[in-house]
């Protein structure tokens, strides 16, 4: 018990640190709307082409808004040292972990929620299919996890900017390559069963990338 | 230094060291400090005092060697020992963003701390920041924000404070406010290991003073046998450096 209640009182920090200073929804959502605008109109109006790019599209712009917002998400943690503050509260490294990578999937939630009508919108898309929304989730829970390891490995590098996503999105790749797969399949209309060996794909490296990242990130971070 | 009744210290050091790539940061410290004692660590910038502390405290490991708290060895019960420390540092921990309340409330419940809204009035009254508590931190001045830190590292009732020159930023009044609240609270004295580089007030709170040097440490003695002259010239040959 005492483990989720200091996890969820680090996400609880977050959320109101959010609430205050809107630093990560804001910028990455303002980077997520003009990626999606800036392809809509790159590709022009053609339906055909629109349903062929669009599953990459949005994960170009679900990936690429979740590292600049796994890139704040330690920031405030460095002010300060506040990192070395949790450090040195009675609480084990793995529930810093859990409270801050729950910070980071509501944060990319909040901002897939609103960027995925408007996607709807600019491309005239059915994307707001149950089938979709649950290929968001599970991607997300994916990306989140193992990428608040790797926001915690690079926060005290001098480029951190630079080395998130060096880091992190080859080790990502899999799960984004899954997305669009599926995401591709649910755009077209594809039954659940059809889904679902793509779903059972995404959900394996979620555990996969939960587990190892749990196990880790004690170590990554020690001094 | 007087020897416990058990043959517990409150914070014990053997052999430990540090190393940070080739520099040697710590070279087998040995330290005993018995419950309720004050010591005050002295050096150069660079001699380790600050290293100690972050060891002591947890935020690093050493190289080698056990630290114990209370008889039980940190690596092994370190949630447990964390409990009963308070740490102050050159940072003070706190979020920018958020409230000096808020900023308690959270590390109370870091710590557990039962009755947190009462505990938080007391910390907060004792650094005398009771009108500034609904203030965000960011905008408080840096004497407040250090207040503020001494009474995070104070919310959980801890039995050792450790303290990296805690009087950063604060005036005088503060300054006497911070050794009130730190060295004593209801029945029991508090164990306190602190850093300063002003010699006369680590005469004043401590009641042992060691100076390190190059990460040994070089001298030892009670500050009751020195006067300001005479530790003036033990540092200045402990360490080669004139204050």
């Amino acid at each position: 018990m005492s483990f989720w209640r200091k996890a969820l009182a680090i996400t609880r920090k977050d959320a109101l640190s959010e609430l205050r200073t809107k630093e990560i929804i804001s910028s990455v959502l303002v980077f997520a709307l003009l990626v999606i605008l800036t392809f809509n109109f790159a590709f022009g109006a053609n339906q055909e082409t629109m349903k062929l790019v669009a599953p990459g599209i949005l994960w170009v712009t679900f990936t690429f808004s979740g590292v600049l917002s796994l890139n704040r998400s330690f920031i405030s943690e460095v002010e300060q040292d506040c990192l070395e503050g949790l450090k040195v509260c009675p609480v084990g490294r793995e529930a810093i972990y859990v409270g801050k990578a729950l910070g980071s999937l509501l944060f990319m939630l909040i901002i897939e929620a609103i960027a995925l009508p408007v996607f709807a919108l600019f491309f005239n898309l059915q994307v707001l299919s149950p089938q979709l929304v649950l290929i968001t989730f599970l991607a997300t829970v994916g990306f989140v996890s193992v990428g608040i390891l790797f926001s915690a490995l690079s926060v005290n590098t001098r480029a951190r900017e630079m080395v998130l996503p060096i880091l992190f999105l080859p080790i990502v790749v899999p799960v984004v390559i899954s997305a669009v797969k599926a995401s591709e399949l649910a755009l077209s209309g594809a039954t659940w069963s059809a889904l679902s060996s793509g779903i059972l794909i995404i959900l394996a490296f979620d555990a996969i990338f939960l587990v190892a990242s749990f196990f880790t990130f004690s170590f990554v971070i020690e001094e | 230094m007087a020897e416990p009744f058990s043959t517990v210290w409150a914070v014990e050091t053997q052999d430990v060291t540090k190393v940070f790539g080739n520099h040697l940061a710590l070279r087998g410290v040995n330290l005993k400090v018995a419950g309720g004692e004050s010591v005050v660590l002295y050096g150069p910038n660079g001699a380790g005092k600050t290293t100690l502390l972050r060891v002591l405290s947890t935020i690093m490991k050493p190289t080698s060697g056990n630290i114990l708290i209370d008889g039980l060895n940190l690596k092994d019960h370190a949630e447990a020992l964390q409990r009963r420390m308070g740490i102050v540092s050159h940072h003070t921990f706190l979020y920018n963003s958020l409230t000096a309340f808020e900023n308690l409330d959270f590390y109370s419940r870091m710590y557990d701390v039962p009755d947190a809204r009462e505990r938080i009035r007391e910390v907060v009254d004792m650094v005398g920041m009771t009108a500034r508590l609904h203030d965000r931190v960011g905008i408080l001045s840096r004497g407040m924000q250090q207040r503020l830190s001494i009474a995070r590292a104070l919310l959980h009732k801890p039995s050792l404070m450790l303290l990296d020159e805690p009087e950063t930023g604060l005036d005088q009044q503060a300054i006497s406010m911070l050794w009130e609240a730190l060295k004593s609270e209801g029945q029991g004295k508090r164990t306190v290991i602190f850093t300063t580089h002003t010699l006369e007030r680590g005469l004043e709170l401590g009641e042992r003073l060691l100076i390190l040097d190059r990460g040994k440490i070089v001298h030892e003695s009670a500050t009751k046998d020195m006067d300001l002259a005479c530790l003036k010239e033990t540092y200045r040959r402990a360490t080669g450096v004139g204050v």
